[in-house]
């Protein structure tokens, strides 16, 4: 039991970047982008956040930075599919390899550095009064750390905004069909804009909690392709951020079984285990295929740029 | 009295080379309907794209209510009180009707879900129409959708209702409501514009027509001091014959026989039910129904597309059912299916015409590399027969008008000298003139004995061209009649699933 709990908790620490980048990536795509590019927003923000927490030593400085960061990547995509209406894929994944480049430029001599004490003081396990103490759910969701919770509270938040406020709703049409959404009178490019940056802040704050509290410290390529585990996410969560607390922390722990096993003496393929997310996105993909839900289908604008003149 | 609730006066609008508005003045009342006639290309779209905020006028000005205005985006046009209904409906589909309706209006910062429920039924009784709020849009039929986005209008103020080609996907019953709905919001002092080519709806509900022709303004009349005849002059700019001729021929062979063909869609949804017909070499039969009615699913079964699950399509004495699309052909059954888009289906937009022919001739021709010398010449020879308008042959068809992207179309599958042709909506979206050509195209075909599948969508066409009309409801056969002794009513009835007792005599 005791083990569990433990791995259990380890898991939401494990799923935790995952889940910033995810629901990032959602709210992107509920605008109708399709932004590839999480991995290099999450790598900027890593080393951004990571770079003024060196220089700061104040955690609310790191964080923002990392926000920055992220939503400067963001823009960058923005700016090409949305302004100039490039294709959102070959943008994408552009801001992806920008994003490495970028993190291994600026973090070349934070290479090896430790994220300094008054960070990884902030940042340590807090104990929530009262839900704490619960049996199992205690240990396992509320004696994690800020950022932990930062991450429960942006996707509930997140989720409401979506599904309960006016704003959430046209973000929906404009993501389902911009035309419609700009015939009503949503200004289709100033939501895409909002959202896509808003994601990629997200993101950033993903990217960050690796450098300065999973690890902590600089390594080069930190974000070791969760950047695209996290688009997979974004499919096996059906585009909806209470769904994505759920799959980051399931892939949280598909992360991190690997060590656990071998802590109890079973051998498993490390190469296995790394391939565990992916191939339960595939399974999820085939159930969402053959289902045929209308709710869980993907924006019906995504991937497309909008023009409102284009005849 | 009469209050100018519009006007736009000296309107101009350029696409590039293109000049799709010039010029052009136009005055609507308050309470009044006022038709927007015109042949395709005529700028009738553009024109009220400009008064909704889509595009913004090149040149000229638009007033309302005497106020001088400049749409920058739709919202502009919106908060003047002019609401758009599009052809092709501006509804999230996997959104409710109320979510719909309140979308992109100031709301309190959460919904409130039980007001706007609330609110929603007392405007509905108020101009009499008839929506579930709650009903998510892609469970709606066609005639719903378009109840919904008048209310979605109604609902953030407009005064002044545009309707673009309205009754285009309507059942003539549909088309009666709508209507009814029209003389209502006329009733309450708004003011109604209404775009369409077909004269019989303009002479039934408009008070004064304006007809536009080549991106200007012809003239604008009052119903009573015109008539059917005159407007079709002024659209044309010159008298034409605008009856379809029938020709007679004799009943002979069967050219093709379907027996209890039974089909499901990807969905597993029973899309066709046991159909049974045949079809008379040198006749045209005509299939009506409401869009989703099987037609598509039909076409595509005969010609190979659809997987059929039982039954039979007897053509030359031999079941089609299990054969390839080119087995098909090969045998001698064209299909042209002329899609919503026109370009979806049937040929590669950003190709030349020689390209397009082609794709259909190189499947006969032998070894590794592709001669083109006989498509060119092919090629030039339908832009020749069927009097295509194209800089040249090797010009993309995705640069071509709609109507001559038909006729390509149609000009190709005519080239394999099938015995049954099949055509879905060939004259979907053209002008009068190019939908003559292809009229009399089908019928040099029915001469010469070949027997033409013809799924229409204006029932006054299918009236005049066919000579049998079969009815579709829901993947059924509801009716196959005489069209010379048959009404429209009649037709509309089956079409939403009146079983017609004629049916068996015919099928007999």
């Amino acid at each position: 039991m005791e083990a569990l709990i433990s791995f259990l908790a380890a898991a939401i620490v494990a799923g935790t970047p995952l889940l910033f980048a995810t629901i990032g990536e959602i709210i992107t795509e509920r605008s109708g982008n399709l932004n590839l590019g999480v991995e290099g927003m999450m790598l900027m923000g890593a080393v951004m956040g990571f770079m003024v927490g060196m220089m700061t030593g104040n955690a609310a400085l790191a964080l923002l930075a990392a926000m920055i960061a992220g939503a400067f990547g963001a823009l960058i995509f923005a700016f090409l599919t949305i302004t100039l209406r490039a294709n959102q894929v070959v943008s994408g994944l552009t801001l992806t390899i920008f994003g490495t480049g970028f993190s291994n430029f600026i973090g070349q001599p934070l290479v090896g550095q430790i994220a300094p004490e008054g960070i990884r003081l902030f940042f340590r396990p807090y104990t929530i009064p009262v839900l704490g103490n619960i049996p199992v759910i205690g240990p396992i969701l509320f004696r994690q750390d800020a950022f932990v919770y930062l991450g429960y509270a942006a996707s509930i938040l997140l989720g409401i905004y979506l599904y309960k406020t006016s704003k959430g709703l046209n973000l929906r049409a404009v993501g389902e069909n911009p035309g419609s959404a700009d015939a009503v009178g949503i200004n289709v490019n100033l939501y895409k804009y909002v959202h896509t940056l808003l994601g990629g802040a997200l993101c950033g704050l993903g990217g960050a909690y690796l450098s300065l509290v999973y690890v902590p410290a600089w390594q080069e390529g930190v974000t070791a392709g969760r950047g695209w585990i996290a688009v997979a996410l974004v499919i096996f969560a059906t585009w909806n951020p209470y769904k994505a607390l759920f799959g980051a922390f399931l892939f949280g722990g598909l992360d991190i079984i690997g060590f656990r096993m071998q802590g109890l003496g079973i051998n498993v393929s490390q190469y296995f285990i790394d391939m565990l997310p992916y191939l339960v996105t595939i399974v999820v993909l085939v159930v969402v295929s053959m289902k045929k839900s209308k709710e869980n289908a993907p924006p019906k604008g995504l991937g497309n740029a909008y023009f409102r003149e284009e005849r | 009295m009469k209050n100018n609730y519009i006007s736009m006066q000296n309107i101009s609008k350029s696409f590039g080379k293109v000049v799709a508005n010039k010029n052009i003045n136009l005055t609507v009342h308050q309470g009044e309907i006022h038709a927007l006639l015109g042949e395709n290309g005529a700028g009738k779209s553009t024109l009220m794209s400009m008064l909704s905020g889509v595009y913004t006028p090149d040149g000229g000005s638009i007033f309302v209510k005497d106020k001088e205005v400049r749409f920058a985006a739709p919202k502009d046009a919106i908060n003047a009180g002019i609401g758009m209904i599009y052809q092709h409906f501006k509804l999230i589909d996997v959104l409710t009707a109320k979510e719909n309706i309140i979308l992109g209006q100031k709301n309190g910062l959460f919904l409130n879900q039980r007001a706007l429920t609330e609110r929603i039924r007392e405007m509905s009784a108020r101009f009499g129409l008839d929506i579930d709020p709650d009903k998510k849009v892609y469970d709606m039929s066609v005639g719903e959708k378009q109840t919904l986005e008048i209310l979605k209008v109604l609902h953030r103020g407009a005064e002044i209702l545009i309707l673009d080609e309205p009754t285009a996907v309507l059942t003539p019953q549909e088309t009666e409501k709508l209507f009814k709905i029209m003389n209502r919001m006329k009733e309450e002092g708004c003011a109604v514009i209404f775009i369409t080519h077909k004269m019989n709806e303009v002479m039934e509900v408009a008070d004064r027509i304006t007809v536009l022709r080549k991106g200007e303004t012809v003239e604008t009349v009052h119903k009573n001091s015109t008539n059917p005849k005159h407007l079709t002059e002024l659209m044309m700019g010159c008298a034409v014959d605008l009856s379809i001729k029938r020709i007679e021929t004799e009943k002979s062979k069967v050219a093709m026989e379907v027996k209890d063909l039974i089909a499901y869609n990807d969905e597993g949804v029973k899309v066709l039910k046991e159909l049974s017909f045949s079809i008379y070499a040198g006749e045209i039969l005509g299939v009506a129904g409401i869009a989703g009615g099987g037609q598509k699913e039909l076409c595509e079964a005969i010609a190979g597309l659809q997987p059929v699950k039982q039954g039979e399509i007897i053509f030359e004495e031999e079941n089609l059912v299990g054969k390839s699309p080119s087995e098909i052909i090969a045998k001698g059954v064209s299909m042209s299916f002329i899609p919503e888009d026109r370009l979806g289906m049937g040929l590669v937009a950003s190709m030349d015409i020689v390209n397009n022919i082609v794709l259909k001739l190189y499947q006969r021709q032998k070894g590794f590399f592709i001669n083109r010398k006989p498509a060119e010449q092919k090629s030039l020879e339908i832009v020749k027969r069927l009097d295509i308008q194209t800089p040249g042959i090797n010009h993309p068809v995705r640069m071509l008008s709609g109507g001559n992207i038909q006729k390509v179309l149609l000009g190709r599958e005519l080239d394999s000298k099938p015995q049954v042709l099949i055509t879905a909506y060939p004259v979907r979206g053209l002008d009068i003139n190019s939908c003559h050509t292809i009229y009399d195209i089908l019928n040099e075909e029915k001469q010469k004995g070949v027997a033409v599948l013809y799924i229409g969508e204006d029932l006054d066409v299918l009236l005049e061209l066919c000579d049998r009309i079969m009815v579709m409801c829901a993947g059924e056969i509801t009716g196959i009649v005489d069209a010379r002794n048959t009404t429209k009513e009649e037709i509309g009835l089956m079409m939403v699933g009146a079983v017609n007792s004629d049916i068996k005599e015919e099928l007999s």
